[in-house]
């Protein structure tokens, strides 16, 4: 039980990610798609997070007490994790605006965002 | 200067980019990109210099110590594959202004020049990079500029273009998931190691912890082998290997043709990099094709790969799609040099990375010039052209020949290590089949010979000429040195090997 | 000069003439060909000039550089090659010459390309003749199948693209998938690939492997034409003829059945042959070519189809001398590459003078030729008999040893199919000389005038003629000349 329960993070990174590549393969709609990839990605994003934290850790920051019972803090999280998933949020954010740059121009050239009809349109051609 | 030469080649280029979005002026701009990339070149040659003279060389990033710090490591086979990249880059670009004159909108020309440093930087940067983490933000870098490199085929106006965009969306989505994948391996090896420093990591994967009670090598841990899987997938989608090559024949169809000259030469076979670097320096072969079947799961899929995409590039109308669909066979080439983890094989491997990329890049090239007389890619218009423009269709029967490995091209000498590879291991099926899908290219190279010497132009080229003459330096660079790293291999093999060895020694 | 430069003069000038081609192209063609005679000559002497050192036992060599470690292009002198080289630089003067007339009288296009080939597959001829290895050789296999594929196709026409086709397809399909697997595979076993007298495999793997091998270097020479792999020889007919005399009578088949005799010489070595008969089913597959080739060239009424099937026939003869694996086979297989050349290039070189004379190709209509021909029709009678292998022409002697070697090797069925195969030559090379002599011409008058070749035509079909005649003679030569590599193993 603790298994499950303990690991409740994971099972979350787990479904979002089978959602959103789900979604990337299934739906025919370009906005669709380009939303699946970012539940995908983020999924990534709880991942790393989650592996950084650490149960009743604090961000290792000056000073190492408590600033009200002003104990000593023992156990610290990791930041390096959150660090890192920023970079990637950030190349996240760039992927998902060039996609949807994409999608601007694709509307213009095809007057239609559903792979289908562009995919139809290509072969008449 | 000289100890900091290792980030210049990164820097240099990386913030030439967005100088020429401020500088915007067409002329100005290519002179700008132009010395970048030559620079970059001859930084990448005295790097490769330096490294065989004085073995590997490490730079810290910022003073900043590895593991905590990031750290670029240049060894043998790094400094190779920089050399080879930058290279194609600089040629690539020298021949770039005609070609997307024609191809390219005016006002986007800025644009391009941007794109193409940047996807060079990213490129540069994977390569050079000794930290898990820079090599997928690079990676990115690279991709990202390649998605919009390859939507610059379209042009307003000329409705048949437009298919470069949906092209492109198809290689961003698939590519992301390719990147996302990296990023999963990664993060799950980072959670197992706690450092994202590759030699750093490799010495962590070998160490014995506890795990419930157990003692075992970290690298024995299940969550390594997820973290391995899912790197291997990621890195297979990203170098097209058969059956993930889906996003390679559209992108490098429509995309312009100097885009797709310097990524057909150089995108996917930093990706083969990345592949060596993770199954060598990083998990180590004993585990990848020990105790994972990698070797036998990349010599299946490259095998069905080559015939496969042999066999459809012969029936192919469109020649830039043919010759897509022949990169997608010579990346199984190099995925086969690779599953034999032997030194021949893999100096086949590396060596063909390197031919292959000079021969495609070529290829490409003067399929460049065809364009810009044409107007076309299609078999059909090709017809008679060798006689109005020998020079292009020379040059382009020459790269075929390479694509064949024909004696005296530097095609024959990777599947000369090839074959020698197989023999040693006594897989005779394997060195049949790399022999006769060499035929297989004879038959698809031979399909543009015969229409362009044996069949009449149709009437709308009659007045057309050859192409000119800055556009078939640049072409004839990389198909001369096909013929050059055909005879003379001291360079190409003989670093290639060495690349190998060094990958084969820090296997445990 | 020392015999290591002159190997090198001798790749070079090639190369030189095709410089010099390129550079005057069609605006100036007399200085073009000028200069092709002129590199065509100082080859031949350039060549001739490492006789002495050979015949007094030196072997000359040379490294150009290495391609690969461990694999180097280098060139060493051998009888063989020695032989070789001779006969490929020698008849290069005479087809040039041939084709100056030939090319000329017939306002062929495209005529600076088609000398530039010309240079190159002599420069590969003269490469492999001279390799010193067997990769080496192989290189230059490639570069001639590659260099004659424009020649062969010279026409650009449908039935020349076709033609084209079957030639590149069975020499690349052959060459890349067997003998290029073979050379490998000798690398990795033998961990060598020079030619060594008594040859690189004795003891490097068990019988059923080397049989294998050998069998993928007969094969893979597919030059060598042994069927099922001879298709491409009849399709090369589309070629000009001077293409077909020189190359496809010489150069390239030659290159074929030089390799497997230097594949059987100092790759196997005569003696591992011999003791473990490997070759033996090789002997009835070249026995099978040279009668069922034989038998189609009956059938063929057109006359260069029907020189095609004869020299698959006589290129078997060869092949059969070097499987034989006993000095005298291995001695009149090499002769024979001398004696069929000259016979051979003849006979071409009349079909050639034919066409562009009378614009005739089909022997039925041929009747009555040596009333206006006589010189060429005479000529061509020569080269028949050399080819038939009578008395006294050279041919005589290459047969005469091949028989020897047969009957050494109590191979008593194949003793039977050279005979046989001599009565097949005489039943279709002699009909066109008697029609040309005998048969009154289809139209016109009875006893029509004269109306030969042009001379730069006429004179080199003679020369080669009066050559396979005075081989007869210089043939002890020839022989002191061979003897060498068959030395260490019993006569």
């Amino acid at each position: 039980m603790r298994e499950i329960l303990g690991l409740y993070n994971y099972w979350v990174v787990i479904f979002l990610m089978m959602t959103g590549f789900y979604v990337v393969i299934a739906r025919r709609n370009l906005i669709k798609k380009v939303i699946g990839l970012n539940i995908f990605q983020i999924s990534v994003f709880l991942l790393y997070i989650t592996m950084g934290k650490v149960t009743g850790g604090t961000a290792p920051i000056l000073p190492a007490r408590h600033f009200t019972t002003g104990e000593e803090f023992q156990t610290f999280s990791n930041p390096l994790p959150s660090v890192l998933i920023l970079t990637a949020i950030v190349v996240g954010v760039a992927t998902t605006a060039m996609a949807l740059a994409l999608i601007v121009r694709i509307h213009e050239a095809y007057g239609t965002i559903e792979e289908d009809e562009i995919l139809a349109q290509d072969r008449e051609q | 200067m000289e100890q900091h030469l290792p980030v210049l080649l990164i820097i240099t280029p990386l913030i030439a980019a967005p100088l020429c979005v401020l500088v915007r002026q067409r002329v100005a701009v290519f002179g700008l990109a132009l010395a970048v990339c030559w620079a970059v070149f001859a930084m990448a040659i005295m790097l490769l210099a330096r490294v065989l003279d004085s073995g590997e060389i490490t730079y810290q990033l910022g003073g900043w110590a590895a593991p905590w710090g990031i750290e670029y490591r240049i060894d043998t086979l790094s400094a190779f594959v920089l050399l080879f990249v930058s290279g194609i880059g600089a040629v690539v670009l020298s021949f770039a202004p005609h070609s997307i004159a024609r191809e390219i909108r005016k006002d986007q020309h800025y644009l391009f020049f941007t794109e193409y440093l940047l996807c060079l930087t990213g490129l540069l940067g994977i390569t050079i990079t000794g930290d898990l983490f820079n090599l997928f933000v690079f990676l990115e870098i690279s991709s990202l500029s390649a998605y919009a490199l390859i939507s610059l085929g379209a042009r307003g106006g000329v409705p048949k273009t437009r298919r470069a965009l949906i092209a492109a969306f198809h290689y961003l989505v698939m590519g992301t998931i390719g990147a996302t994948f990296i990023l999963i391996g990664i993060g799950l090896l980072y959670m197992m190691t706690g450092t994202l420093n590759m030699a750093d990591m490799a010495v962590r994967l070998r160490e014995t912890v506890e795990i419930n009670g157990s003692f075992k090598q970290v690298n024995e841990t299940r969550t390594v082998l997820v973290a391995f899987a899912f790197l291997s997938v990621g890195i297979s989608l990203k170098m097209a290997l058969f059956p993930l090559h889906m996003w390679l024949p559209n992108a490098y169809t429509y995309a312009p043709s100097v885009v797709t000259a310097f990524l057909a030469a150089t995108a996917t076979k930093v990706s083969v990099y990345i592949l060596l670097r993770l199954i060598f320096t990083i998990v180590g072969a004993g585990f990848a094709f020990e105790r994972l079947p990698l070797d036998t799961e990349l010599m299946v899929l490259s095998m069905i790969g080559i015939v496969v995409a042999s066999v459809t590039a012969i029936f192919q109308t469109n020649i830039k799609r043919m010759l897509a669909y022949s990169s997608v066979a010579q990346i199984g080439y190099i995925a086969l040099g690779i599953s034999f983890a032997s030194p021949d094989g893999l100096t086949g491997a590396i060596v063909h990375l390197f031919n292959h990329a000079l021969i495609k890049g070529g290829l490409f090239l003067a399929m460049g010039c065809l364009v810009l007389r044409l107007g076309s890619t299609e078999l059909d218009d090709m017809r008679g052209i060798g006689r109005r423009m020998p020079w292009t269709m020379f040059a382009w029967v020459v790269g075929g020949l390479g694509l064949i490995g024909v004696p005296t091209t530097a095609g024959f000498i990777s599947k000369w290590y090839l074959i020698s590879a197989a023999l040693e291991r006594g897989w005779w099926p394997v060195a049949v089949l790399v022999l006769l899908s060499s035929l297989l290219a004879v038959a698809y190279v031979w399909r543009v010979v015969e229409a362009a010497y044996f069949q009449d132009a149709p009437e709308q080229h009659a007045e057309v000429t050859e192409a000119p003459v800055v556009m078939l330096i640049p072409t004839y660079a990389l198909i001369g040195a096909t013929i050059v790293f055909g005879l003379w291999t001291s360079v190409s093999a003989g670093v290639a090997r060495q690349a190998a060895e060094l990958l084969l020694e820090v296997t445990p | 000069m020392n015999p290591e430069t002159t190997i090198k003069l001798a790749l070079a000038l090639p190369l030189a003439v095709v410089a010099t081609t390129v550079f005057f192209g069609e605006r100036q063609r007399n200085l073009r060909e000028s200069f092709t005679l002129l590199g065509g000559v100082a080859l031949f002497l350039a060549v001739a000039l490492l006789v002495p050192a050979v015949t007094s036992g030196d072997r000359p060599a040379t490294t150009l550089f290495e391609m690969i470690p461990g694999l180097a292009i280098a060139f060493e002198v051998e009888p063989l090659g020695m032989l070789f080289a001779l006969v490929a630089s020698g008849l290069w003067v005479v087809t040039t010459c041939y084709s100056i007339g030939y090319m000329r009288a017939h306002h062929e296009e495209h005529q600076t390309r088609f000398f530039t080939c010309f240079a190159i597959a002599i420069f590969a001829a003269i490469g492999a003749a001279l390799a010193a290895n067997m990769f080496t050789l192989f290189v230059f296999y490639e570069v001639l199948t590659l260099s004659t594929y424009p020649l062969v196709t010279h026409h650009g026409t449908e039935a020349a693209r076709k033609g084209g086709r079957t030639y590149l397809g069975i020499l690349l399909f052959t060459s890349v998938a067997f003998l290029l697997m073979a050379v490998v595979w000798t690398w990795m076993i033998a961990g060598t690939l020079d030619f060594r007298p008594g040859g690189i495999l004795a003891g490097k793997a068990d019988n059923t492997a080397l049989c294998a091998l050998l069998g993928l270097y007969v094969f893979g020479t597919g030059k060598a034409a042994l069927m099922p792999f001879h298709r491409w020889l009849p399709a090369a007919m589309v070629a000009p003829t001077p293409v077909s005399a020189l190359l496809h009578a010489v150069a390239v088949v030659k290159v074929g059945v030089f390799t497997v005799m230097k594949v059987a010489v100092y790759i196997f070595g005569i003696d591992l042959l011999k003791t473990t008969g490997i070759s033996v089913w090789l002997m009835y597959v070249a026995g099978a070519t040279i009668l069922l080739a034989s038998l189609v060239a009956l059938t063929k009424n057109n006359l260069k189809a029907r020189l095609a099937y004869s020299t698959i026939s006589q290129l078997s003869y060869i092949v059969l001398g070097a499987m034989l694996a006993n000095s005298w086979g291995v001695i009149g297989g090499s002769m024979h590459i001398a004696m069929h050349a000259f016979g051979k290039i003849t006979l071409f070189f009349c079909a050639g003078a034919i066409y562009i004379t009378a614009h005739k190709t089909e022997i039925s209509d041929m009747r009555g030729i040596g009333r206006t021909m006589p010189f060429t029709t005479f000529a061509f009678l020569l080269g028949s008999l050399s080819v038939i292998g009578l008395p006294p022409f050279g041919g005589s002697w290459s047969k005469w040893y091949l028989a020897l070697g047969a009957t050494e090797a109590y191979q008593w069925p194949l003793v039977a199919v050279l005979m046989i195969s001599s009565l097949l030559n005489i039943a279709y090379l002699m009909p066109i000389v008697v029609r040309g002599f005998f048969f009154a011409p289809v139209d016109g008058p009875e006893q029509p005038k004269m109306n030969e070749a042009p001379l730069l035509c006429v004179v080199p079909l003679c020369v080669t003629a009066v050559g396979s005649l005075a081989l007869f003679f210089f043939a002890d030569d020839v022989y002191q000349l061979l003897l060498p590599i068959t030395l260490g193993s019993v006569p």
